[in-house]
């Protein structure tokens, strides 16, 4: 009864969070009108997202947020000196194939939105099996490095919270 | 407001107004779809970024209070543009670039553009 109440417990609790956010005023009406929110949309949405994923260190995800912060602001820099100082013709574009290990289909989604984030990256597509993904990348001279940057930086920190 | 806020408010107004330039620079600049995606997905998020920096610390120096809003703009910004950015390129893919341009998934499928998945796989 209570699953079928509260599907995403944590959906509900960012919406709650996100309604005081945008009124931007904290009364207890708000709060209540954000309740409802955090109850009626998740089970609106619930058959569109069947799987319930289980994060089990929260802490984890307060870190990975930090370095993906970081990391964006890295890599704004990078690509402005690209796009700045690079002369066309020496820009050289690769698309980089990184084998996944991460399995749940929320994990692959969260790396594919950082891909896109960080330094000069843009996940491009999946394989249809979920066992790899298609990266672009602006511009690197090691396509190797990037992938296994990938791999460590990001795909680690995100198994660990995932699985 | 004394001069500090001041000051802080003006660099990170020019900051972002720098990086908004050099991501739309960038769309002039490069020279092919996948590599034009770059620029906005990029530089432009801390352009606005410094937008959102600077109201945040002005509307605290005016009132006192800490404005969420910028905050959320944040996020929903960092939530959305990976996923435009994805939908671009997918379609870009799907109407100009072939399979064999592409190299392989090194997976037991091809890419999800061109490949059917496999019918065991739950839910896809």
């Amino acid at each position: 009864m209570l699953k079928r109440l509260i599907p995403h417990p944590l959906l509900s609790l960012t919406l709650v969070f996100v309604w005081l956010g945008l009124v931007n005023k904290f009364t207890l009406g708000n709060l209540l009108l954000g309740g409802l929110f955090g109850i009626i949309i998740p089970m609106l949405t619930a058959p569109y997202w069947p799987d319930r994923p289980k994060i089990s260190r929260p802490l984890k995800v307060l870190e990975y947020g930090f370095v993906v912060l970081w990391d964006i602001v890295v890599a704004n820099i990078q690509v402005a000196a690209i796009i700045l100082f690079k002369r066309e013709e020496n820009i050289q574009s690769h698309w980089i194939v990184v084998p996944l290990e991460l399995t749940s289909a929320e994990a692959i989604t969260v790396l594919a939105g950082t891909i896109t984030m960080t330094p000069g990256t843009v996940s491009a597509t999946l394989a249809a099996d979920g066992g790899s993904i298609l990266v672009h990348c602006l511009h690197t001279d090691d396509v190797d490095a990037v992938r296994d940057e990938i791999k460590t930086r990001y795909e680690r920190r995100l198994k660990e919270i995932f699985q | 407001m004394n001069f500090f806020v001041e000051l802080l408010i003006t660099i990170s107004l020019v900051v972002s107004g720098i990086f908004g330039l050099v991501g739309s620079y960038g769309l002039v600049k490069l020279k092919d779809s996948l590599q034009r995606l770059h620029a906005p997905t990029k530089a432009t998020t801390l352009g606005v970024g410094g937008v959102l920096v600077a109201s945040m610390i002005y509307f605290y120096a005016k009132t006192g209070y800490l404005s969420v809003h910028e905050l959320l703009i944040t996020v929903f910004l960092l939530l959305t543009a990976p996923i435009t950015a994805n939908f671009i390129a997918k379609t870009y893919m799907a109407r100009n670039i072939r399979q064999s341009d592409l190299p392989d998934s090194q997976s037991t499928c091809g890419w999800s553009i061109y490949d059917e998945p496999p019918e065991s796989r739950p839910g896809s």
